[in-house]
Protein backbone atom coordinates (compact mmCIF):
# COMPACT_ATOMS: atom_id res chain seq x y z
CA UNK A 1 0.00 0.00 0.00
CA UNK A 2 1.39 3.45 -0.77
CA UNK A 3 2.28 5.96 2.07
CA UNK A 4 -0.18 8.35 2.90
CA UNK A 5 1.14 11.03 1.39
CA UNK A 6 1.51 9.74 -1.52
CA UNK A 7 -2.14 9.07 -1.98
CA UNK A 8 -3.06 12.47 -0.38
CA UNK A 9 -0.84 14.47 -3.15
CA UNK A 10 -2.23 12.20 -6.13
CA UNK A 11 -5.67 12.93 -5.17
CA UNK A 12 -5.69 16.76 -5.06
CA UNK A 13 -3.43 16.32 -7.93
CA UNK A 14 -5.71 14.11 -9.56
CA UNK A 15 -8.85 17.19 -8.44
CA UNK A 16 -6.48 19.92 -9.53
CA UNK A 17 -6.40 18.47 -13.17
CA UNK A 18 -10.20 17.95 -12.82
CA UNK A 19 -10.96 21.73 -12.21
CA UNK A 20 -8.17 23.06 -14.67
CA UNK A 21 -10.18 20.62 -17.05
CA UNK A 22 -13.41 22.05 -16.39
CA UNK A 23 -11.92 25.72 -16.96
CA UNK A 24 -11.27 25.11 -19.68
CA UNK A 25 -14.79 23.76 -21.24
CA UNK A 26 -17.12 25.35 -18.89
CA UNK A 27 -18.61 28.77 -19.05
CA UNK A 28 -15.68 31.92 -18.43
CA UNK A 29 -15.19 32.54 -15.02
CA UNK A 30 -16.31 36.09 -14.41
CA UNK A 31 -15.61 37.94 -10.64
CA UNK A 32 -17.75 40.98 -12.05
CA UNK A 33 -20.71 38.61 -12.07
CA UNK A 34 -20.35 36.66 -8.58
CA UNK A 35 -22.99 37.02 -6.26
CA UNK A 36 -22.38 39.27 -2.94
CA UNK A 37 -20.10 38.13 -0.70
CA UNK A 38 -22.88 36.54 1.76
CA UNK A 39 -26.24 35.31 1.06
CA UNK A 40 -27.79 36.91 4.01
CA UNK A 41 -28.48 40.30 3.73
CA UNK A 42 -28.25 40.08 -0.08
CA UNK A 43 -31.69 40.80 -1.00
CA UNK A 44 -31.46 37.75 -3.36
CA UNK A 45 -32.74 34.25 -3.43
CA UNK A 46 -30.25 31.56 -2.95
CA UNK A 47 -29.37 30.40 -6.27
CA UNK A 48 -27.13 27.43 -5.63
CA UNK A 49 -27.78 23.48 -5.80
CA UNK A 50 -28.50 20.94 -3.00
CA UNK A 51 -28.63 17.26 -2.37
CA UNK A 52 -31.85 17.97 -0.60
CA UNK A 53 -34.07 19.83 -3.90
CA UNK A 54 -36.18 17.87 -5.69
CA UNK A 55 -35.17 17.27 -9.20
CA UNK A 56 -34.93 18.77 -11.46
CA UNK B 1 8.69 23.17 1.52
CA UNK B 2 5.42 23.46 0.25
CA UNK B 3 4.94 20.50 2.55
CA UNK B 4 5.83 21.85 5.59
CA UNK B 5 2.66 23.19 7.97
CA UNK B 6 2.82 26.90 6.91
CA UNK B 7 3.21 26.44 3.56
CA UNK B 8 0.66 23.85 3.24
CA UNK B 9 -1.40 26.77 5.07
CA UNK B 10 -0.25 29.23 2.73
CA UNK B 11 -1.27 27.27 -0.47
CA UNK B 12 -4.53 26.89 1.03
CA UNK B 13 -4.90 31.23 1.39
CA UNK B 14 -3.13 31.57 -2.32
CA UNK B 15 -5.92 28.71 -3.53
CA UNK B 16 -8.72 31.14 -1.80
CA UNK B 17 -7.02 34.16 -2.76
CA UNK B 18 -7.21 33.11 -6.24
CA UNK B 19 -10.67 32.39 -5.88
CA UNK B 20 -11.41 35.89 -4.53
CA UNK B 21 -10.01 37.26 -7.62
CA UNK B 22 -10.98 35.52 -10.31
CA UNK B 23 -14.47 34.04 -9.17
CA UNK B 24 -15.43 35.81 -6.55
CA UNK B 25 -15.13 36.42 -2.90
CA UNK B 26 -18.11 34.49 -1.83
CA UNK B 27 -16.34 31.25 -3.39
CA UNK B 28 -13.19 31.94 -1.78
CA UNK B 29 -14.61 32.22 1.43
CA UNK B 30 -17.23 29.04 1.02
CA UNK B 31 -13.78 26.87 0.44
CA UNK B 32 -12.38 28.49 3.20
CA UNK B 33 -15.17 26.79 5.25
CA UNK B 34 -14.43 23.87 3.49
CA UNK B 35 -11.13 23.90 5.09
CA UNK B 36 -12.32 24.38 8.16
CA UNK B 37 -14.61 21.75 7.54
CA UNK B 38 -11.67 19.73 6.58
CA UNK B 39 -9.15 20.45 9.64
CA UNK B 40 -11.52 20.06 12.41
CA UNK B 41 -12.88 16.67 11.32
CA UNK B 42 -9.24 15.27 10.78
CA UNK B 43 -7.52 17.43 13.61
CA UNK B 44 -10.25 16.47 15.76
CA UNK B 45 -10.87 13.31 14.86
CA UNK B 46 -14.78 13.52 14.83
CA UNK B 47 -16.71 11.61 12.53
CA UNK B 48 -20.33 10.38 11.74
CA UNK B 49 -19.85 6.61 10.55
CA UNK B 50 -17.29 5.77 13.27
CA UNK B 51 -19.63 6.18 16.56
CA UNK B 52 -22.32 4.71 14.97
CA UNK B 53 -20.51 1.60 15.16
CA UNK B 54 -18.53 2.24 18.39
CA UNK B 55 -22.14 2.56 19.72
CA UNK B 56 -23.61 0.00 18.91
CA UNK B 57 -20.20 -2.70 18.98
CA UNK B 58 -18.49 -1.03 22.31
CA UNK B 59 -21.64 0.80 23.97
CA UNK B 60 -19.56 4.20 23.35
CA UNK B 61 -21.59 6.96 23.01
CA UNK B 62 -19.49 9.75 23.01
CA UNK B 63 -19.21 10.40 19.37
CA UNK B 64 -22.97 10.37 18.95
CA UNK B 65 -23.46 12.68 21.60
CA UNK B 66 -20.91 15.25 20.18
CA UNK B 67 -23.11 14.80 16.27
CA UNK B 68 -26.17 16.15 18.39
CA UNK B 69 -24.27 18.96 19.96
CA UNK B 70 -23.02 20.12 16.65
CA UNK B 71 -26.50 19.90 15.25
CA UNK B 72 -28.15 21.06 18.11
CA UNK B 73 -25.97 24.31 17.96
CA UNK B 74 -26.51 24.89 14.39
CA UNK B 75 -30.29 24.31 14.97
CA UNK B 76 -30.31 27.37 17.60
CA UNK B 77 -28.69 29.61 15.21
CA UNK B 78 -29.82 28.26 11.74
CA UNK B 79 -33.91 28.01 12.36
CA UNK B 80 -34.00 31.77 13.25
CA UNK B 81 -31.96 33.12 10.50
CA UNK B 82 -34.29 30.34 7.80
CA UNK B 83 -37.46 32.28 9.83
CA UNK B 84 -35.66 36.14 9.66
CA UNK B 85 -34.40 35.87 6.16
CA UNK B 86 -36.44 33.12 3.97
CA UNK B 87 -35.93 34.66 0.70
CA UNK B 88 -32.41 34.72 1.19
CA UNK B 89 -31.49 31.43 2.66
CA UNK B 90 -33.03 27.88 1.83
CA UNK B 91 -33.17 25.01 4.55
CA UNK B 92 -32.04 21.25 3.46
CA UNK B 93 -35.58 20.60 3.15
CA UNK B 94 -36.83 17.17 1.21
CA UNK B 95 -39.76 15.01 0.89
CA UNK B 96 -40.14 11.98 3.04
CA UNK B 97 -40.75 8.77 0.75
CA UNK B 98 -40.11 5.40 0.31
CA UNK B 99 -37.20 5.43 -1.98
CA UNK B 100 -35.80 8.01 0.43
CA UNK B 101 -36.13 6.13 3.34
CA UNK B 102 -34.48 2.73 1.89
CA UNK B 103 -31.66 4.74 0.37
CA UNK B 104 -30.75 6.40 4.09
CA UNK B 105 -30.75 2.75 4.87
CA UNK B 106 -28.67 1.13 2.24
CA UNK B 107 -26.75 4.39 3.39
CA UNK B 108 -26.11 3.53 6.53
CA UNK B 109 -25.25 0.19 5.62
CA UNK B 110 -22.70 0.66 2.72
CA UNK B 111 -20.87 3.65 4.92
CA UNK B 112 -19.71 0.84 7.89
CA UNK B 113 -18.43 -1.06 5.08
CA UNK B 114 -16.40 2.14 3.22
CA UNK B 115 -15.67 2.91 6.99
CA UNK B 116 -16.33 6.19 6.33
CA UNK B 117 -19.60 9.05 5.63
CA UNK B 118 -19.97 11.27 3.08
CA UNK B 119 -17.79 13.88 4.33
CA UNK B 120 -16.05 10.83 6.19
CA UNK B 121 -15.22 9.34 2.68
CA UNK B 122 -13.54 12.72 1.47
CA UNK B 123 -11.84 13.03 4.98
CA UNK B 124 -10.10 9.80 4.30
CA UNK B 125 -9.32 10.29 1.02
CA UNK B 126 -8.00 13.45 1.86
CA UNK B 127 -5.49 12.51 4.59
CA UNK B 128 -4.34 10.07 2.35
CA UNK B 129 -6.20 6.95 3.57
CA UNK B 130 -5.66 4.77 0.20
CA UNK B 131 -8.86 2.52 0.35
CA UNK B 132 -10.48 5.86 1.36
CA UNK B 133 -9.27 7.42 -2.02
CA UNK B 134 -11.04 4.66 -4.27
CA UNK B 135 -14.23 4.45 -2.23
CA UNK B 136 -14.13 8.15 -3.02
CA UNK B 137 -13.91 7.78 -6.89
CA UNK B 138 -16.59 5.10 -6.65
CA UNK B 139 -19.05 7.16 -4.50
CA UNK B 140 -18.03 10.19 -7.47
CA UNK B 141 -19.90 7.29 -9.67
CA UNK B 142 -22.64 6.30 -7.77
CA UNK B 143 -24.02 9.87 -7.07
CA UNK B 144 -23.93 10.35 -10.77
CA UNK B 145 -25.69 7.38 -11.59
CA UNK B 146 -27.91 8.10 -9.00
CA UNK B 147 -28.87 11.65 -10.40
CA UNK B 148 -29.78 9.68 -13.99
CA UNK B 149 -32.60 7.53 -11.99
CA UNK B 150 -33.39 10.09 -9.35
CA UNK B 151 -36.75 11.34 -10.73
CA UNK B 152 -38.04 7.77 -11.07
CA UNK B 153 -37.20 6.73 -7.81
CA UNK B 154 -39.05 10.30 -6.00
CA UNK B 155 -42.17 8.93 -8.42
CA UNK B 156 -42.64 6.46 -6.02
CA UNK B 157 -44.69 6.79 -2.91
CA UNK B 158 -43.79 9.70 -1.37
CA UNK B 159 -45.05 12.54 1.32
CA UNK B 160 -44.91 16.30 0.34
CA UNK B 161 -42.22 18.42 1.73
CA UNK B 162 -42.71 18.48 5.66
CA UNK B 163 -40.66 20.75 8.16
CA UNK B 164 -41.50 21.35 11.58
CA UNK B 165 -41.65 25.05 11.00
CA UNK B 166 -44.19 24.69 8.30
CA UNK B 167 -45.89 22.04 11.22
CA UNK B 168 -44.87 24.25 14.48
CA UNK B 169 -44.23 27.77 13.39
CA UNK B 170 -40.10 29.00 14.06
CA UNK B 171 -39.85 28.70 17.52
CA UNK B 172 -41.93 25.46 17.74
CA UNK B 173 -39.76 23.72 15.29
CA UNK B 174 -36.75 24.89 17.25
CA UNK B 175 -38.23 23.72 20.57
CA UNK B 176 -39.02 20.23 19.27
CA UNK B 177 -35.81 19.99 16.83
CA UNK B 178 -33.99 20.13 20.97
CA UNK B 179 -36.13 17.88 22.11
CA UNK B 180 -35.87 15.52 19.39
CA UNK B 181 -32.24 15.78 19.69
CA UNK B 182 -32.44 15.51 23.38
CA UNK B 183 -34.50 12.26 23.26
CA UNK B 184 -31.92 10.84 21.49
CA UNK B 185 -29.18 11.76 23.89
CA UNK B 186 -31.39 10.07 26.51
CA UNK B 187 -31.57 6.52 24.11
CA UNK B 188 -27.86 7.17 23.17
CA UNK B 189 -27.05 7.74 27.24
CA UNK B 190 -29.02 4.36 28.39
CA UNK B 191 -27.52 2.54 25.49
CA UNK B 192 -23.84 3.74 26.17
CA UNK B 193 -21.50 2.08 28.75
CA UNK B 194 -20.91 4.52 32.09
CA UNK B 195 -17.86 6.47 31.80
CA UNK B 196 -18.49 6.95 28.15
CA UNK B 197 -21.68 8.79 27.69
CA UNK B 198 -20.18 12.17 28.24
CA UNK B 199 -17.84 13.37 24.93
CA UNK B 200 -14.24 14.07 25.36
CA UNK B 201 -13.09 17.99 25.65
CA UNK B 202 -12.03 18.01 21.63
CA UNK B 203 -15.57 16.39 20.13
CA UNK B 204 -16.76 19.46 22.17
CA UNK B 205 -14.62 21.74 20.93
CA UNK B 206 -15.02 20.19 17.30
CA UNK B 207 -18.68 20.00 17.84
CA UNK B 208 -18.98 23.75 18.57
CA UNK B 209 -16.52 24.47 15.59
CA UNK B 210 -18.62 22.70 13.11
CA UNK B 211 -21.73 24.11 14.21
CA UNK B 212 -20.05 27.95 13.86
CA UNK B 213 -18.77 26.68 10.16
CA UNK B 214 -22.24 25.32 9.20
CA UNK B 215 -23.65 28.69 10.20
CA UNK B 216 -21.23 30.15 8.24
CA UNK B 217 -21.92 28.07 5.11
CA UNK B 218 -25.77 29.28 5.88
CA UNK B 219 -25.00 32.88 5.90
CA UNK B 220 -22.41 32.58 2.86
CA UNK B 221 -23.74 30.15 0.47
CA UNK B 222 -27.55 30.53 1.29
CA UNK B 223 -27.99 26.91 2.04
CA UNK B 224 -26.99 24.53 4.34
CA UNK B 225 -23.80 21.98 4.40
CA UNK B 226 -23.88 19.63 1.89
CA UNK B 227 -21.46 16.80 0.18
CA UNK B 228 -23.44 14.72 -2.54
CA UNK B 229 -24.58 16.91 -5.03
CA UNK B 230 -20.68 18.23 -5.85
CA UNK B 231 -19.68 14.79 -6.26
CA UNK B 232 -22.05 13.73 -8.43
CA UNK B 233 -21.90 17.04 -10.48
CA UNK B 234 -17.66 16.13 -10.69
CA UNK B 235 -19.40 12.68 -12.18
CA UNK B 236 -21.11 14.62 -14.44
CA UNK B 237 -18.43 16.96 -16.00
CA UNK B 238 -16.59 13.72 -16.24
CA UNK B 239 -19.37 12.02 -18.05
CA UNK B 240 -19.89 15.34 -20.08
CA UNK B 241 -16.20 15.15 -21.60
CA UNK B 242 -16.41 11.94 -22.08
CA UNK B 243 -18.96 12.41 -24.82
CA UNK B 244 -22.08 11.90 -22.58
CA UNK B 245 -25.51 14.04 -23.53
CA UNK B 246 -26.92 14.70 -20.29
CA UNK B 247 -29.47 17.23 -21.75
CA UNK B 248 -31.77 14.56 -22.10
CA UNK B 249 -32.13 13.03 -18.62
CA UNK B 250 -34.63 14.81 -16.36
CA UNK B 251 -31.78 15.98 -13.47
CA UNK B 252 -29.42 17.55 -15.90
CA UNK B 253 -31.60 18.97 -18.03
CA UNK B 254 -33.35 20.87 -14.80
CA UNK B 255 -32.80 24.95 -15.02
CA UNK B 256 -30.51 24.75 -11.94
CA UNK B 257 -28.85 21.75 -12.81
CA UNK B 258 -28.10 22.77 -15.91
CA UNK B 259 -26.62 25.72 -14.88
CA UNK B 260 -24.42 24.37 -12.80
CA UNK B 261 -22.99 21.61 -15.43
CA UNK B 262 -22.34 24.47 -17.70
CA UNK B 263 -20.48 26.25 -14.84
CA UNK B 264 -17.26 26.15 -13.55
CA UNK B 265 -17.36 23.48 -10.62
CA UNK B 266 -15.48 26.82 -8.50
CA UNK B 267 -18.84 28.45 -9.02
CA UNK B 268 -20.58 25.08 -7.35
CA UNK B 269 -21.30 25.83 -3.40
CA UNK B 270 -20.90 22.08 -2.46
CA UNK B 271 -18.25 21.67 -4.69
CA UNK B 272 -16.42 24.60 -3.23
CA UNK B 273 -16.70 22.90 0.52
CA UNK B 274 -15.88 19.42 -0.80
CA UNK B 275 -12.27 20.71 -2.19
CA UNK B 276 -11.73 22.62 0.81
CA UNK B 277 -12.81 19.70 3.18
CA UNK B 278 -10.24 17.45 1.27
CA UNK B 279 -7.47 20.35 1.29
CA UNK B 280 -8.07 20.82 5.01
CA UNK B 281 -8.09 17.00 5.83
CA UNK B 282 -4.60 16.62 4.00
CA UNK B 283 -2.77 19.87 5.80
CA UNK B 284 -4.49 18.15 9.85
CA UNK B 285 -3.13 15.07 8.51
CA UNK B 286 0.51 16.19 7.51
CA UNK B 287 0.16 18.64 10.36
CA UNK B 288 -0.01 16.08 12.92
CA UNK B 289 2.45 13.98 11.09
CA UNK B 290 0.60 10.94 10.47
CA UNK B 291 2.73 8.79 9.67
CA UNK B 292 1.10 5.17 9.72
CA UNK B 293 2.89 2.70 8.88
CA UNK B 294 2.08 1.35 5.27
CA UNK B 295 -0.78 -0.51 6.15
CA UNK B 296 -0.88 -4.58 4.80
CA UNK B 297 -2.30 -5.08 2.27
CA UNK B 298 -5.53 -5.71 2.42
CA UNK B 299 -7.96 -8.61 1.00
CA UNK B 300 -8.98 -8.54 -2.23
CA UNK B 301 -12.89 -9.77 -0.76
CA UNK B 302 -12.45 -6.42 1.19
CA UNK B 303 -11.62 -3.97 -1.15
CA UNK B 304 -13.96 -5.62 -3.28
CA UNK B 305 -16.56 -5.20 -0.46
CA UNK B 306 -15.85 -1.65 -0.55
CA UNK B 307 -16.02 -0.56 -3.92
CA UNK B 308 -19.56 -2.16 -4.08
CA UNK B 309 -20.64 -0.34 -1.24
CA UNK B 310 -18.60 2.91 -1.89
CA UNK B 311 -21.02 2.91 -5.31
CA UNK B 312 -23.99 1.37 -3.15
CA UNK B 313 -22.96 4.59 -1.52
CA UNK B 314 -23.18 7.37 -3.45
CA UNK B 315 -26.48 6.01 -5.12
CA UNK B 316 -28.29 5.80 -2.15
CA UNK B 317 -27.26 9.51 -1.30
CA UNK B 318 -29.09 10.57 -4.12
CA UNK B 319 -32.46 8.69 -3.31
CA UNK B 320 -32.43 9.32 0.41
CA UNK B 321 -31.61 13.27 -0.62
CA UNK B 322 -28.26 13.65 1.25
CA UNK B 323 -26.05 12.18 3.15
CA UNK B 324 -25.16 12.72 6.97
CA UNK B 325 -23.96 15.73 5.95
CA UNK B 326 -27.06 17.11 3.77
CA UNK B 327 -29.92 15.50 5.33
CA UNK B 328 -28.80 13.83 9.11
CA UNK B 329 -26.85 17.04 9.84
CA UNK B 330 -27.97 19.44 7.72
CA UNK B 331 -31.35 18.16 7.46
CA UNK B 332 -32.38 18.36 11.28
CA UNK B 333 -30.45 21.62 11.88
CA UNK B 334 -33.04 23.22 9.10
CA UNK B 335 -36.34 21.59 10.57
CA UNK B 336 -36.79 18.97 7.66
CA UNK B 337 -38.55 15.79 8.69
CA UNK B 338 -36.47 13.87 6.36
CA UNK B 339 -33.55 14.31 8.06
CA UNK B 340 -35.28 12.91 11.02
CA UNK B 341 -36.72 10.03 8.98
CA UNK B 342 -33.02 9.71 7.16
CA UNK B 343 -31.64 9.18 10.64
CA UNK B 344 -33.83 6.18 11.66
CA UNK B 345 -33.13 4.46 8.58
CA UNK B 346 -29.70 5.04 8.11
CA UNK B 347 -28.90 4.05 11.72
CA UNK B 348 -30.71 1.04 11.24
CA UNK B 349 -28.59 0.26 8.05
CA UNK B 350 -25.27 0.73 10.19
CA UNK B 351 -26.47 -2.01 12.24
CA UNK B 352 -26.49 -4.10 9.45
CA UNK B 353 -23.48 -2.73 7.79
CA UNK B 354 -21.38 -3.34 10.93
CA UNK B 355 -22.09 -7.12 10.47
CA UNK B 356 -21.48 -7.17 7.08
CA UNK B 357 -18.28 -5.26 7.69
CA UNK B 358 -17.15 -7.71 10.14
CA UNK B 359 -18.05 -10.65 7.98
CA UNK B 360 -15.99 -9.07 4.85
CA UNK B 361 -13.22 -8.87 7.23
CA UNK B 362 -13.12 -11.50 9.17
CA UNK B 363 -13.11 -14.33 6.20
CA UNK B 364 -9.34 -13.78 4.75
CA UNK B 365 -8.80 -14.67 8.53
CA UNK B 366 -10.48 -17.58 8.68
CA UNK B 367 -9.55 -19.04 6.04
CA UNK B 368 -5.49 -18.54 7.21
CA UNK B 369 -6.88 -20.27 10.06
CA UNK B 370 -6.21 -17.28 12.53
CA UNK B 371 -9.68 -17.51 13.63
CA UNK B 372 -12.12 -20.22 14.01
CA UNK B 373 -15.67 -19.58 11.81
CA UNK B 374 -18.41 -18.91 13.41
Amino acid sequence: MPQRRTVGLALIAAIALLVALDIGASRPLDPFRAPPPAALGSGAAPSGAHCAAAPG
Amino acid sequence: MLLTRTGLVLLALVVAAFLALFVGLRFAILFLVGVGFGLTLEGLRFGFAGPWKALVVRRDGRGVMAQLLAIGLTAAVALPLLAAAPGELMGAHAPVGAAMIAGAFVFGACMQIVMGCGSGTLVNAGSGNALGALALLFFIVGSFLGTLHLAWWTNLASLPVLTLSGLLGAEGALAATLAGLAAVAVVVGLRAEKGARLPQGRLFLAAALLAALAILNLVVAGQPWGIVYGLGLWGAKVATAAGADLSQTAFWAGPGNAERLASSILTDVTSLTNLGLVAGAFIAARWRRVMDPPPARPAARLVGGIVVAALLMGYASRLAFGCNVGAFFSGIATGSLHGWAWFAAAFAGSILGVRLLAWLQAAPRRAAGLEPAR
